[in-house]
């Protein structure tokens, strides 16, 4: 039998759904906490307690590329893979994947001192968006509504640690009160839902408090989350989209997808399809 | 069932057997959130849990 390691760093709702998929598909799926791992990155021989494919779970960003790229330098498969996690873990990069590609993107800027910045709110006008290129769940996402507060948000980061002072500005896409998440597990668009921002708040993130909601999932909608997790790479996505004046818009891909809320609404298995894909990829 | 004692108010939290590292057990006292941080046999070590890193998130 095939046995999959999920490497993790808290025990979330996800990670409990998938070994409770697991016990359901007779998957042999072990929890390894990333807290009690070593692993000798000088040496090719892999660790003793890793089976023969790896499901990473970890919620920290830098532990789980780090992690992803010592496991997959011993040749073991790694969903999501190294290249997937350092591509969807800065925005920048996966502006710039789907770009190449042809994915339609938000129009957006970088520049790197407040002078820049404001020189790219010229182009853009206000209101505009101030992200950060590393950093989730939308925290850090600043509205920039004139000049003086974007001025004023722009010098605060020249004294945060320099992955903060690289403004990544986007223009504020005129949407409904709501974006899609479509979830693409290999080449197959699995599920989608709406995400709604809970009241007083903009963001949608449901880890913010925002509200999932089913989302049939169209033909454009399918067509345009397979591209953009092509752009990326074979592996597990959450796509972000937003229902913009000119059609639908990618502003994010994500590498770790949280489901808890979404498996209801969806009513898709996405932990089990998850597993079937870790599986198709682990060495026989 | 294996107990460790909560950090903030010091009473005993009850442990599920099931339970891995990483998981988050709830202090029946003063409610707040510990993560198991050790298993070894009974013994098991609690802190309290992060709400969210700097670098957390899909």
């Amino acid at each position: 039998m095939v046995a999959i390691t999920m490497v993790y760093d808290q025990l979330r709702p996800e990670e409990r759904m998938l070994l409770q998929s697991a016990e359901k598909l007779g998957v042999d799926l072990i929890p390894l906490s990333a807290s009690e791992l070593t692993v000798e990155v000088s040496s090719r021989e892999k660790p003793s307690e890793i089976g023969d494919a790896v499901l990473q779970r970890c919620v920290s960003y830098f532990r789980n590329l780090h992690l992803t790229a010592a496991l997959e330098a011993k040749g073991m498969p790694v969903v999501n893979s190294f290249s997937s996690t350092l591509t969807c873990g800065n925005k920048l990069f996966v502006t710039l994947a789907l770009m190449k590609a042809g994915v339609p993107v938000p129009k957006t800027f970088v520049a790197f001192t407040t002078k820049g910045g404001l020189k790219a709110l010229e182009q853009l006008g206000y209101p505009a968006m101030l992200k950060p290129v590393v950093g989730s769940w939308g925290r850090m996402v600043a509205p920039l509504k004139d000049a003086d507060s974007a001025k004023a948000l722009f010098e605060d980061r020249e004294y945060m640690y320099p992955i903060y002072q690289v403004l990544y500005i986007q223009e504020m896409v005129k949407r409904p009160p709501r974006d899609i998440r479509c979830f693409v597990v290999g080449d197959e668009a699995i599920a989608a839902i709406y995400r709604y921002a809970p009241p007083g708040e903009w963001r949608t993130n449901t880890a913010r408090g925002g509200r999932a909601e089913n989302c049939p999932i169209t033909s454009e909608i399918e067509e345009l989350a397979l591209k953009a997790a092509k752009a990326i790479g074979d592996g597990v996505y959450g796509v972000d989209m937003m229902e913009s004046e000119n059609g639908l818009v990618v502003h994010e891909v994500n590498h770790t997808v949280e489901f808890r809320n979404s498996v209801p609404v969806t009513g898709v298995d996405i932990p089990e399809k998850i597993l079937e894909y870790v599986i198709s990829k682990a060495k026989r | 069932m294996p107990k460790a004692i909560c950090p903030e108010c010091g009473v005993d939290v009850e442990i599920p057997e099931d339970a891995l590292v990483g998981e988050i057990v709830s202090c029946p006292d003063c409610g707040l959130e510990l993560e198991i941080v050790e298993i070894a046999g009974g013994s098991v070590k609690v802190r309290v849990a992060a709400v969210e890193g700097e670098d957390w998130g899909e």
